[in-house]
């Protein structure tokens, strides 16, 4: 949903500049200060979540089970009496991982799909185009949940759906920055020191329009998160008693009109804060490599 | 401009035929077994084995998939296995429930982020840009289904203000004869106060649930749009001719920048209808999307196949409304072939 | 809810607003509450015909109450005060009386009784039904096979009004299986005048209209939302029911069935979870009933064809290292009956199910395994259908953390309940939490489908065993002979044989709850698990 023409930023950008610019965007921008500072705790607890938490995530202790939040289970615990709190925690890494997996992914796919059609065009924007074309036309949700379901319940192919569902966007952008730099001068002071095609296009038009594509990673990866939980949410994907934030609030739905209130709660604000968390990054990146851009 | 029409629809043609092979092929490895499925619980082998037959799921993949073909040229979409309806029939009286509470849902974006974006482009920098941004941030973070439910979990269970989250209509209340499929409308046409009313209670936590995510994307456009027109030479000399500030933004400045913000509403609207699947699930919402959802857990693939044909002809339709729009709003622009 | 919405109405009819009177509105409301019955169920009915291709439990349901049998079953009060069925005694419906001979039963047929479209129902419109049940394949015909009603010839109409069924075999079955839902009575002609070439049993029909002569008809339906029926007052087979109108509304979120029963919008409230039901139950708001299900368990089922769970000892291990009793707080919220805790030694009954000797002891569990020569255990998969999630999740979550405790490395298998009835005929997961049921409510009839060589889908664990199979036999033949001797040994024997070798552990006996408003009365417990609205009142 963000919009796709632009024009080429300047490749004159020093490394210097761009920290100096870093450094002022965020002093000045208490918003993405405050977004960095979220993605750091997320960070720490996907990197050690399962050595800080309390209790272990998977033990059941029926005799706790249910308990409202406590200074025992500050997040209180669920059917099984497992603590919700260390469950959220330890969930960071995979749901976390689950985006970053999917973004690299679809990097990996869209990106250079769409660096090479706009840098080549003919046949190869063609074929690239029509490809995303038909995934656009997908209700994007439904086809997300369809190669789950026909490829199987794994983690794995959870990555795999959000990376395919995400591909037009990827290729788009990639084709319309490479398209425009098509004929830049670098490009032609490359081709003329005897530089070939591939060369040009892996070797010079890619790494120019890098910042680009982290930018757009950093928003895809709250949408990559969503789209993992949306799946979760409907019994596709994560298998128990693994933690994962959208089976949480899948599994603590029912429990809602009983009370127990914080069996879905907590998990879906830790969903909620990480997926603000990158929301809010990407749009501090743009600042910070395309002031230009910014909406 | 008809030519235009007609060579864009013939471009997305092949995105069609893409769509029906793609989704063919999908359902077919959805691993699911629908003979077994609906043989019923004390099925033997045989038995089964019947109801292969009689699904024709044991004809090779290319047989089934002429057939599926042969019948969509007849306008054929299949059986439901589960609900035991034609799909097309399924998809006719479902479809306007969802398109009903997205659009609701939409309309209720805009009236939000419609003034936002403009107030946040009119004051850039300012507190309050910085307040809308966050905001309409933390709307699209949230997913859909959570929302609802804490939406549900509020205003029905704890406030007892919202209905029941049970579809369209209260139990008491009868749907109006149809004649679009929207309540809101058919109730009006029937001079129905109650059961207006009554649908537009039920549509509320849904449509906010839906308008909370779709915020931020209108908001963001509208504002990006603004800023841009503001900074034009047009409003600066409209300005400079001692216009007051309002007539400047609304009558100057927001008929201009309306453009890209209505390309965004087409892709937020395709978007959201899809988005709808877990929106409905949580409100027992009788739409396509919770249609569709059902259907591809009980390997029933025509419903799956119907639902993606129909949300990819849409998406075709509504693109192609867009950009002629877009040649109507602005002249200079050409519709791209 | 309905309360505030009926105020309302009255100040809008009070304030003579500008929008005329709702026509539709205030007709369904003006309909007096008592003698209208909401219902709200997690399904709707997909076919309203048993003898359709893949016809649901909710169409069980349109099946049973839209279409009379020859008989049915009696009513009898359980010992907790709440009404059953009765297994042993059929009472008449359509027939008037029968006459029970060794090789034949002849049905006189009410002579008075018509179809909902008002033609008489006739013996020439049970042969056609049965013809049809034991032709159109798939469940009905099966389900007609349990009772050895297999062939067209069986079916003699004698005259208009006397019905015979000739048996092929002596059966104690066949009696019980006339009084399921399966043989129905289908008004004949006029599903003969909608079928076709390609459908001569006119199914497509019958799907979507009731062409029956039962208490009820279905006069408005809305595929999976709403489906309202009025009662067939010139209904002859028993007492006129006193709801004359039910809607039956399909509400899929269990808490939201839960909150409609509680704030008094609903009559009754189906397929809620246990804990639920424990919860109201408690509450004392509404009235819950709970019944066990009859023939009915909930089981852990390894495949003994395959390492490691062809060694009896691996299995009695499994059966050592269930954690029954968290199981049955945490999951079942008590509302089950215990299928462990029987003492060693106590005697069997001639009984099914009954419960076993088996406990939770990891000590006894980590020795079996140790002996079977797995001493550091193993690792296996363990599956569930994703239909019944709710208690099989955390069942299964228990189950993998008890049995990680004694070395077996479990990874839990979601199947979606589209795939699963696939998978169990694939017979090849090693191990399974499952359910199953038998309507027919007798021991020799449960362990034919799960234990015997024949191996049917049901027999999960694809158990095959010798003399297994003779005290199956035996006990089927005593039971047709009427020798209660070799009956009973029989039964206790193979009852024995399948806790000693125990390929599947039984968990527990699964129940059935109704929520409903302290105004219904006459709600009864029926082998088929769905609601029978006949014998409803409202006050």
């Amino acid at each position: 949903m963000s919009d796709t023409t632009a024009a080429p930023s300047a490749p004159t950008h020093g490394m210097g500049a761009v920290l100096r610019h870093a450094q002022y965007v965020i002093r000045e921008n208490k918003v993405t200060g405050f977004a960095f500072g979220l993605f750091v705790i997320i960070l720490l607890a996907a990197l050690f979540g399962p050595h800080i938490v309390p209790y272990d995530p998977l033990a059941s202790n029926t005799s706790a089970a249910l308990q409202a939040p406590s200074a025992r289970h500050w997040f209180g615990t669920d059917q099984l009496g497992r603590d919700v709190f260390s469950r959220v925690v330890v969930a960071t890494r995979l749901d976390f991982a689950i985006a970053i997996f999917s973004v690299v992914l679809v990097f990996l796919m869209g990106g250079l799909a769409g660096v090479a059609a706009g840098f080549f065009g003919g046949w190869t924007d063609r074929i690239v185009s029509r490809i995303a074309d038909t995934i656009m036309a997908f209700p994007l949700f439904v086809l997300a949940m369809g190669i789950v379901a026909a490829l199987g319940n794994t983690v794995e192919n959870i990555v795999l759906a959000t990376a395919i569902v995400n591909f037009p966007l990827y290729a788009r952008i990639a084709r319309a920055e490479a398209n425009v730099r098509r004929e830049a001068g670098f490009v032609q002071a490359a081709r003329l020191s005897g530089n070939g095609e591939m060369r040009i296009l892996l070797g010079h038009i890619l790494p120019n329009i890098m910042p680009i594509m982290v930018v757009q990673m950093s928003l895809t990866m709250g949408y990559a998160i969503l789209n993992a939980a949306g799946l979760s949410f409907i019994g596709l994907g994560v298998r128990p008693p693994t933690p994962e934030w959208g089976i949480m609030v899948a599994e603590g739905a029912a429990f809602m009109v009983s009370g127990e209130w914080w069996i879905a709660f907590f998990p879906g604000l830790g969903l909620m804060m990480a997926v603000f968390c990158f929301n809010l990054l990407g749009d501090g990146l743009r600042d910070i490599i395309d002031p230009q851009r910014r909406t | 401009m008809l030519h235009l029409i007609l060579k864009r629809t013939a471009l997305a043609i092949p995105s069609l035929i893409g769509v029906v092979i793609v989704t063919f092929l999908l359902t077919r490895a959805l691993p699911g077994d629908p003979a077994a499925y609906f043989a019923g619980p004390a099925a033997s082998k045989e038995a089964i084995e019947q109801i292969r037959v009689a699904l024709g799921l044991d004809q090779p993949l290319i047989v089934q998939f002429g057939r599926y073909v042969a019948d969509l040229a007849r306008g054929d979409l299949g059986n439901s296995l589960s609900t035991g309806l034609p799909v097309a029939t399924e998809i006719r009286t479902r479809l306007p429930a969802s398109a009903e509470l997205t659009i609701l849902g939409l309309l209720v974006s805009i009236l939000i982020a419609v003034p936002l974006g403009i107030f946040a482009a009119t004051n850039p920098g300012s507190i309050l840009d910085h307040t809308c941004r966050i905001l309409t941030t933390a709307g699209v973070s949230l997913p859909v289904f959570f929302t609802g439910l804490i939406l549900v979990y509020f205003f029905y269970y704890q406030l007892g203000v919202a209905p029941a989250p049970l579809g369209r209509l209260d139990i008491f209340f009868s749907p109006p004869p149809r004649v679009t499929g929207f309540f809101l409308i058919d109730s009006l046409i029937a001079r129905d106060g109650e059961v207006f009313l009554a649908s537009l209670k039920q549509l509320i936590l849904p449509a906010a649930t839906l308008a909370i995510f779709s915020l931020a994307p209108i908001a963001r456009m509208t504002r990006a749009s603004m800023l841009a027109v503001l900074g034009s030479e047009f409003v600066r000399t409209a300005r400079a001719s001692g216009l007051s500030p309002g007539t400047v933004i609304v009558t100057y400045a927001f008929r201009n920048a309306m453009l890209p913000v209505v390309t965004t509403l087409g892709m937020v609207f395709s978007f959201l209808l899809g988005a709808n699947v877990l929106v409905e699930k949580v409100f027992a919402w009788p739409g396509i999307g919770s249609f569709a959802v059902e259907a591809l857990i009980a390997s029933d693939f025509a419903p799956v196949q119907g639902f993606v044909l129909t949300m990819a002809v849409m998406y075709v339709v509504l693109n192609l409304l867009i950009d002629i729009l877009y040649g109507l709003i602005d002249p200079r622009v050409r519709i791209e072939a | 809810m309905k309360r505030r919405q009926f105020l309302k109405s009255l100040s809008a009819a009070g304030a003579a607003s500008a929008l005329p009177l709702p026509a539709v509105w205030s007709s369904a409301n003006a309909q007096s509450r008592q003698e209208t019955l909401l219902v709200v169920t997690e399904y709707a009915p997909n076919n309203f015909d048993i003898h359709g291709v893949g016809t649901n439990r909710p169409g069980y349901e349109v099946s049973w109450n839209c279409y009379d049998r020859l008989m049915t079953h009696g009513e009898k009060t359980l010992p907790d005060g709440t009404k059953s069925y009765d297994r042993d005694k059929f009472v008449p419906e359509l027939a008037e009386e029968w006459d029970l001979k060794p090789n034949s039963v002849t049905f006189k047929l009410r002579k008075n009784a018509k179809f909902h479209d008002g033609t008489p129902i006739t013996a020439k419109d049970v042969k056609w039904s049965f013809d049809r049940a034991v032709t159109v394949g798939g469940f009905p015909t099966f389900q007609m096979k349990a009772g050895s009603l297999e062939k067209p010839e069986q079916f003699v109409v004698v005259d208009d009004s006397t019905f015979r069924v000739d048996f092929i075999r002596p059966d104690k079955l066949t009696m019980p299986d006339l009084a399921v839902i399966v043989p129905g009575v289908y008004n004949s002609e006029l599903i003969k005048k909608h079928a076709t070439e390609k459908d001569p049993w006119g199914l497509e029909y019958t799907k979507v209209n009731t062409a029956g002569g039962g208490a009820y008809k279905v006069t408005r339906w809305q595929a999976g939302s709403e489906l309202v029926y009025e009662r067939f007052d010139d209904w002859k087979s028993g007492p006129l029911p006193k709801i004359k109108r039910v809607i039956w509304r399909t509400v899929p979120s269990a808490g939201n069935r839960r909150a409609l029963i509680e704030r008094g919008d609903a009559d009754i409230s189906f397929d809620m979870p246990n804990k639920d039901f424990a919860e109201l139950k408690a509450a004392g708001k509404v009235a819950v009933v709970t019944n066990l299900i009859g023939n009915g368990i909930g089981y852990i089922g390894m495949n003994v064809k395959k390492p490691p769970f062809d060694n009896v000892k691996v299995r009695q291990a499994v059966a050592y290292a269930i954690p029954y009793q968290k199981i049955m707080d945490a999951v079942l919220f008590g509302l089950a009956g215990p299928m462990y805790g029987a003492k060693p030694g106590d005697p069997l009954q001639t009984a099914w199910p009954q419960p076993h000797a088996y406990t939770t002891d990891l000590a006894k569990a980590k020795q079996l395994l140790t002996e079977a020569g797995y001493p550091n255990g193993f690792e296996t998969t363990l599956s569930f259908d994703l239909g019944f999630g709710v208690v099989n999740e955390p069942l299964c979550i228990l189950v993998q953390e008890s049995l990680g405790q004694i070395g077996i490395k479990v990874s839990i298998n979601k199947i979606p309940g589209a795939n699963w009835r696939g998978e169990l005929l694939k017979k090849e997961m090693p191990l399974i939490s499952n359910f199953f049921s038998g309507w027919l409510d007798y021991p020799e009839y449960f362990f034919f489908w799960c234990y015997h060589g024949q191996n049917a889908v049901f027999n999960t664990m694809s158990y095959q065993d010798k003399e297994m199979d003779a005290m199956i036999d035996a006990a089927r033949a005593a039971a047709a002979a009427n020798d209660t001797a070799a009956y009973d040994k029989n039964v206790q024997g193979f009852v024995k044989k399948a806790f000693d070798e125990v390929p599947r552990i039984p968990l527990f006996q699964p129940t059935l709850s109704a929520a409903m408003q302290k105004n219904i009365s006459g709600y009864r417990y029926w082998f088929h698990r769905q609601l029978d609205y006949r014998t409803i009142e409202k006050t």
